[in-house]
């Protein structure tokens, strides 16, 4: 087997074709002021690139889409547009099907890509690169957008990855229904052209220390994201079976070798959000038989989104509600054991699995990583909310070390504000040299 | 259940509702296909001088995704032999006895006309329909538009058809004049017992971006065309309510012009048609749309409390009239129902950037709300709460309101709402006294 797993899972949403696409697109009422950019972290002029589309000047909707979110193509298929922009659309008020902005959203964007790939003509022109250069901490959505604002200004970026892959979560953590690894990447290898430098299989601190590239750099943007997966803490989570959920959907996504064990029948997911809810809908499509998810709390209490619950629900996996994990054990089968308690009964229940996965979030690693920046209680970098600029004035941060873990376009915005942010910085400074 | 059956000129159908002469009338064996479905009347693809048509021969205009909202040809007329066309309405006549056959014709020189008029009549047309409308090719030859274009020759003409035929002679007549009335009366002065129209708009539908060759493109090349369909129904609503309301004519119309279905058809014959044609609809989507046509035509006469057709006929009629004689002082104004609003402010820009600045959001780039005496950006009535808005709306913080004081009336906002029945336009005239433009007139005169 020489691809990963994530091969074999097929396209949730696939491309419109033009004809779908100009349907589509001659639904939208065009509104004015409209609420689907208002719900848009990046605020994208979305009736606008669908009239674009309707009219079929695709590059031109491309443009109005990646002119204000370099990532338009990934987050056209990762962004839960039903509780962002389709979620506002005024159809629903009119009891109608909301506009697929998603869909049409990917339909451009993939049309530029296809069509700049192509042609070897490109939709923007970066400035002439100065002498200003800016070094990038991970090269997920955050960092990437933030590089791309600054290679169109003429500022050089470096970002350093410790992985041998870029893009991050959008490369490693995506469900592979809606993005594939090979899409993620081909995506960053578009923008790459624009002038950013990546260097992976970079650690900071051992490779490259803080300290130098604030010396070296005339900023630096913190875009790390979380760490590996945390443990509740309870006996016997060691045990062999025992999984971190983003670790298993990184294996799936990005492991060429890794494969599901044969008599795999049983897994338990412990977690209420989307992680929880994203590796256990993978699991049942790989064909896992019998796949629960355990939460303490209530079903309508669950982080996660409804409708990817909904979804998950109809391929197969089941919700377990008010129960406490309390501790792993082993069957004398060699079976794991899942000893829980439900949290208004008290009672005592023992759940048996082949695996468990832990999903109840991800260690925040950007302050031990850059001890130079504050964090607050809950190790999160602290940031002004308009330039997310940290409390020391060179660095920057964005993305899931912010806020703890929200959608790519939070993190798309985030580095875009940044970027933003840098070039005023340096247009007050005046030339680096001067 | 209202009688539907006509007599136009004489012209006996089941219903009113024919095939205009075009593709759809083409060979006999498709018009009995369009009275199994319940077509009255068919006027017959133009018979003449068989010609060479070019390929391709349509264009259409697409608009936000409905497909032929107006159609273009440039297809002549028959390119059958004259013989095989006769043999056919021969045989349809014979197996229908009780429809319509009418048969268009177009040709040349008296002595032509006198022929085909006597070969169609011996093979049974219950009417005959001159061409004088094609707007393309067939014009380069002197026929078509070129002669309705021309009172005189149109007249001349059409007193020959009445010397020649014995059963109603049709005038068809070309809207690329710029005065429908002008042909109108001179067929009428040449003898017609009726007059068809529109026929087709002289046209280019478009052109081919990457080639830059007009459509419909032959080859590298291409021509104007007759332009049909929806979009041009308001064009002929208009030429035959004209000629209805003008006291010389005074002959059954034949109504044509974007006829589509029942509606369309009712909204022609209350201006004043007798019958009404269809060609657009029937090449879109075939002879099948009669069904409702007939069933929704019947319905809405009942409706009416109508008995037949002709009851309808020129019912709207005495409701059209000069912009002089409009009332001044009626006035209405905008209502935005805050429950059925979806908040797409489509009311709120149309209003803002194509009308008269009547109607304000809670985002409109208005700071503070101020008096100014004419329109503008900022609401002139003082609220702090836009009026409109109800508790029970869906989308309060979107719904637009209507500034009552400065709204004009023009209907713009009903119009580009997508929600049927949120704006409706409310009668808030004060006093009952009526006056208009050419009342003031004679009052100032006196």
């Amino acid at each position: 087997m020489t691809t990963p797993l994530e091969s074999r899972f097929q396209d949730a949403k696939p491309l419109y074709s033009e004809s779908e696409a100009r349907i589509e697109a001659n639904r939208c009422l065009y509104c004015y002021d409209a609420p689907c950019v208002k719900a848009c972290p990046v605020g994208i002029d979305i009736p606008g690139f669908i009239q674009q589309i309707a009219s079929r000047n695709i590059r031109g909707a491309a443009k109005t889409i990646l002119q204000v979110n370099p990532l338009g193509l990934s987050t056209s298929r990762v962004c839960p547009v039903e509780e962002l922009c389709a979620g506002a659309c005024v159809y629903h008020q009119h009891d109608s099907r909301p506009i697929n902005i998603g869909r049409l959203q990917r339909y451009a964007t993939e049309q530029a890509l296809h069509w700049e790939m192509s042609s070897g003509k490109t939709l923007f022109t970066p400035e002439i690169t100065g002498d200003r250069k800016v070094a990038l901490i991970g090269a997920g959505p955050a960092s990437i957008s933030c590089a791309a604002y600054l290679a169109m200004a003429g500022v050089h970026p470096v970002i350093f990855e410790k992985d041998d892959k870029p893009g991050g979560l959008v490369t490693t953590g995506i469900a592979p229904y809606k993005l594939q690894s090979l899409d993620a990447v081909a995506e960053i290898e578009w923008l790459v052209r624009l002038g950013i430098e990546i260097r992976t299989g970079v650690t900071i601190g051992s490779d490259v220390t803080v300290d130098q590239l604030l010396t070296e750099y005339d900023a630096l943007f913190v875009g790390t994201g979380l760490g590996k997966d945390t443990f509740p803490g309870i006996d016997g989570e060691t045990e062999t079976g025992v999984w971190g959920a983003t670790e298993l959907i990184r294996r799936i996504k990005a492991d060429d070798h890794f494969q599901l064990p044969d008599d795999l029948n049983r897994v338990i997911i412990i977690g209420g959000g989307n992680t929880a809810i994203d590796i256990a809908h993978e699991l049942a499509l790989l064909g896992v038989p019998q796949v629960d998810i355990i939460y303490r709390r209530t079903v309508a209490e669950m982080p996660g989104y409804q409708h990817e619950l909904v979804a998950a629900r109809k391929s197969g996996v089941r919700m377990i509600e008010k129960a406490k994990p309390l501790s792993i054990s082993r069957t004398s089968d060699g079976d794991l054991a899942l000893n829980a308690e439900h949290t208004t009964s008290g009672e005592q229940i023992q759940f048996t699995a082949d695996w468990i996965v832990m999903a109840i979030g991800q260690a925040k690693v950007a302050g031990r990583l850059i001890p130079q920046i504050e964090t607050d209680n809950k190790g999160l970098v602290i940031v002004d909310p308009l330039t997310r600029r940290s409390s020391h004035p060179k660095i920057y941060a964005g993305g899931d070390c912010i806020n703890g873990g929200k959608e790519v376009v939070n993190a798309v915005a985030d580095g875009r504000e940044a970027a933003f942010a840098m070039l005023k910085e340096f247009e007050k400074n005046g030339s680096r040299n001067g | 259940m209202a009688d539907l059956s006509i007599n136009m000129c004489g012209i006996e159908s089941p219903n009113p509702f024919w095939l205009a002469s075009g593709p759809p009338s083409n060979c006999g064996e498709q018009v009995m296909r369009a009275f199994d479905a319940g077509w009255g009347g068919a006027v017959w693809k133009t018979l003449g001088e068989p010609i060479v048509n070019v390929s391709s021969r349509l264009g259409s205009i697409d608009y936000e995704g409905n497909r032929m909202s107006g159609l273009n040809n440039i297809e002549l007329i028959t390119d059958r032999p004259l013989k095989t066309n006769f043999e056919e309405i021969y045989e349809v006549k014979k197996r229908y006895p009780k429809h319509a056959v009418v048969v268009s014709l177009m040709v040349n020189s008296r002595e032509d006309w006198r022929e085909i008029i006597q070969r169609s009549e011996d093979a049974g047309a219950d009417g005959l329909e001159l061409n004088f409308g094609c707007p393309h090719g067939m014009c380069e030859r002197g026929m078509g538009s070129s002669v309705g274009q021309e009172p005189d020759v149109l007249s001349r003409i059409t007193s020959w058809a009445k010397e020649f035929a014995t059963v109603p002679v049709l005038i068809k007549l070309t809207p690329n004049v710029g005065d429908i009335l002008v042909p109108g009366v001179a067929a009428v002065e040449g003898g017609a017992d009726g007059l068809s129209l529109i026929n087709t708009i002289k046209s280019i539908i478009g052109v081919d971006l990457e080639k830059l060759v007009p459509l419909p493109s032959v080859r590298d090349k291409s021509t104007n065309g007759g332009y049909c369909g929806p979009a041009v129904k308001p064009i002929a609503l208009h030429m035959v309510g004209a000629l209805a309301r003008d006291p010389r004519i005074n002959i059954p119309i034949s109504g044509i012009g974007g006829i589509g279905n029942w509606r369309d058809a009712a909204e022609f014959i209350a201006l004043g048609a007798t019958s009404v044609q269809v060609c657009t609809a029937v090449m879109h989507y075939g002879y099948r749309i009669v069904e409702d046509m007939i069933d929704g035509l019947s319905n809405y006469l009942d409706d009416m409390n109508l008995s037949s057709v002709s009851d309808l006929v020129a019912k709207a009629i005495p409701h059209y009239t000069d912009w002089g004689n409009l009332d001044l002082n009626y006035k209405v104004i905008a209502d935005i129902d805050a429950e059925k609003c979806i908040g797409c402010q489509l009311c709120y820009i149309a209003c803002l950037d194509g009308a008269h600045q009547c109607i304000h959001t809670r985002q409109s780039p208005c700071s503070a709300f101020h008096g100014t005496s004419d329109h503008g950006m900022n609401p002139r009535i003082k609220v702090q709460t836009p009026v409109t808005h109800s508790q029970k709306s869906r989308v309060p913080e979107y719904v637009p309101f209507v500034d009552d004081a400065e709204c004009v009336g023009c209907n713009l906002c009903h119009l580009v709402c997508p929600v049927p029945g949120c704006i409706t336009m409310v009668d808030s005239s004060t006093g009952s006294e009526s006056g208009s433009w050419n009342e003031r007139l004679s009052k100032m005169e006196k």
